[in-house]
């Protein structure tokens, strides 16, 4: 067992805990778990460039951009504020319990892409829970803005694996069928159910108590 | 057929239109480095397959160079909050239909092109319709609001430059995945765990399993990178063949323990680094911080569902 292959994961860390620029330090990890790897320097840019190019879709995102700057330039942060300020009984707990709800159904029907942190968190979901909150400082608003990315990842992940055709259940299917185990889909999303609801109480709870002490 | 050749395109000529407005901006005191960074991103979208492995290292070496030099730079933002006021109270809630727009088109985008496979590719269904979604925002916004194309595309760079380098980490952490890959990190990892494990304990092979998989996802970045390796290691040998332990219950969960995994790393870049970019959060790690004290006893919970649940 070459030990010398984990280099990499120590220069993450190192890197991570050092506060250097993260793409220098990703970068770095590669060309020294890879040549720990028996690689040469080439080869790793090589294996590196290729990979970068095969994952482009995980930049796409970005394209959302211009039209929410452009709803952004028209008032749509200040629009969600007015609503929820405008709504009695709109408190930080029950906005974000709610979001937290639609996040978890819809991704359990298989929409995950319908909500995110462009589209929908950035534009609308942090100027509403700011709304919500009235935060007394800086500090406060925040946590407000860090809790609302914070619930769309948690929804989002404990909702996603109990619909069945989502790409981790995918995986752990074909995972355990190439090693002789043929299990359905459903077979193995119905076992997320118990997790969703437990991340929903705690996660609510947690609300909650943001709330009051934010009160 | 329209796949990913198509959104890429679109993709590359939003950031080349990101990059000609960089270079144009002269509030940014480092507007060539700004505009050399989106340049080279949209060179990878629209002509990345021809570059050859090798070109696209160098891109990706450029792109490191510019951002991990300090060459970027981030523009005066014209603040009129009045004037946005002001228009948000003429728009009133309409300004939310157009902010369905995008949501509505995946919904639907999502569900029909599915019945039309030699329309849309039906592996990329989802990009596709962020994309098209995008677009019908686009136009639906510029002819209500009545501006010019050059008025979003401004704003959009307004938008990338707050993000910056965070931009491109999720993809680089993505292809790191695949340079550990390549040189067995995964293999290694597997077997030190199984070298740890006390023989003969069902609990702490219950326990090394979730703890690894929370573990090894938080190195990663990714649990589908940990699943693989965790499962092979322990999960397969000793939870499922040794212990006769169900293999739905000890793969779902032994996913979901991954997932919780993925709230607590910066490694997960685009679920934590990038939205406190996007909320121009002071502390890059404020998401994470706020993920930890939900994700651990959801980590707890899901240990303890395997061992019950499993066995």
């Amino acid at each position: 067992m070459n030990l010398w292959v984990l280099i990499g994961i120590a220069v993450m860390v190192g890197g991570f805990m050092l506060r250097l620029n993260p793409l220098l330090v990703v970068l770095a990890a590669a060309v020294s778990s890879g040549l720990a790897g028996g690689l040469d320097l080439l080869a790793v840019i090589a294996a590196f460039g290729k990979a970068f190019n095969d994952t482009r879709y995980v930049s796409v995102v970005w394209i959302v951009l211009p039209v929410i700057g452009l709803m952004e330039r028209h008032g749509l942060q200040e629009r969600a504020r007015t609503l929820i300020a405008g709504l009695k009984g709109a408190t930080l707990p029950r906005l974000l319990t709610g979001y937290l709800f639609l996040r978890q159904a819809t991704s359990a029907l298989g929409l995950t892409s319908i909500a995110g942190h462009a589209q929908t968190v950035r534009p609308l979901l942090a100027p509403m829970a700011e709304a919500a909150a009235q935060p007394k400082n800086e500090q406060e608003a925040e946590q407000v803005k860090a809790m609302s990315a914070a619930t769309d990842n948690v929804g989002l992940f404990f909702g996603e694996d109990i619909f069945i055709a989502i790409g981790s259940i995918l995986l752990m299917k074909g995972f355990l069928e190439q090693n002789g185990i043929v299990l359905s889909p459903f077979e193995l999303s119905v076992w997320a159910i118990p997790t969703a609801f437990a991340a929903f109480a705690i996660h609510a709870f947690r609300l909650w108590r943001m709330g009051r002490r934010l009160r | 057929m329209i796949g990913l050749t198509q959104v890429y395109l679109l993709a590359g000529l939003v950031f080349a239109a990101v990059a000609v407005l960089s270079a144009r901006d002269a509030s940014n005191s480092k507007r060539w480095g700004n505009a050399a960074f989106w340049a080279l991103l949209a060179l990878s979208m629209l002509a990345g397959d021809r570059l050859g492995d090798l070109g696209n290292g160098v891109l990706v070496l450029g792109l490191v160079a510019i951002a991990g030099l300090g060459g970027l730079g981030r523009g005066q933002p014209a603040d009129d909050s009045a004037q946005r006021q002001e228009r948000a109270a003429r728009h009133g809630n309409k300004l939310f239909l157009l902010a369905l727009v995008i949501p509505l088109t995946a919904l639907a985008g999502t569900y029909l092109f599915k019945y039309a496979p030699q329309i849309v590719d039906p592996k990329q269904v989802t990009l596709v319709s962020l994309a098209l979604g995008a677009l019908l925002a686009f136009v639906a916004g510029l002819t209500w609001l009545r501006e010019s194309p050059v008025v979003p595309v401004e704003e959009g760079r307004r938008l990338m430059d707050a993000v910056g380098w965070a931009a491109i980490l999720p993809q680089m952490l993505a292809s790191l995945g695949a340079v550990f890959a390549l040189a067995g990190v995964g293999q290694v990892v597997g077997g030190l765990m199984t070298e740890v494990i006390p023989s003969g304990s069902l609990v702490a092979a219950v326990i090394a399993y979730g703890l690894g998989m929370a573990l090894f996802t938080m190195v990663m970045g990714n649990a589908f990178a940990a699943f693989p390796v965790m499962t092979a290691a322990i999960g397969l040998p000793l939870l499922i063949h040794q212990y006769d332990g169900d293999p739905a219950v000890i793969a779902a969960v032994g996913m979901l323990a991954g997932f919780c995994g993925t709230l607590m790393t910066p490694m997960a870049a685009n679920f934590n680094i990038v939205p406190a970019a996007l909320l121009e959060l002071k502390d890059r790690n404020a998401v994470v911080k706020m993920q930890v004290p939900t994700a651990l006893p959801l980590l707890v919970f899901n240990v303890a569902l395997i061992w019950w649940a499993a066995f």
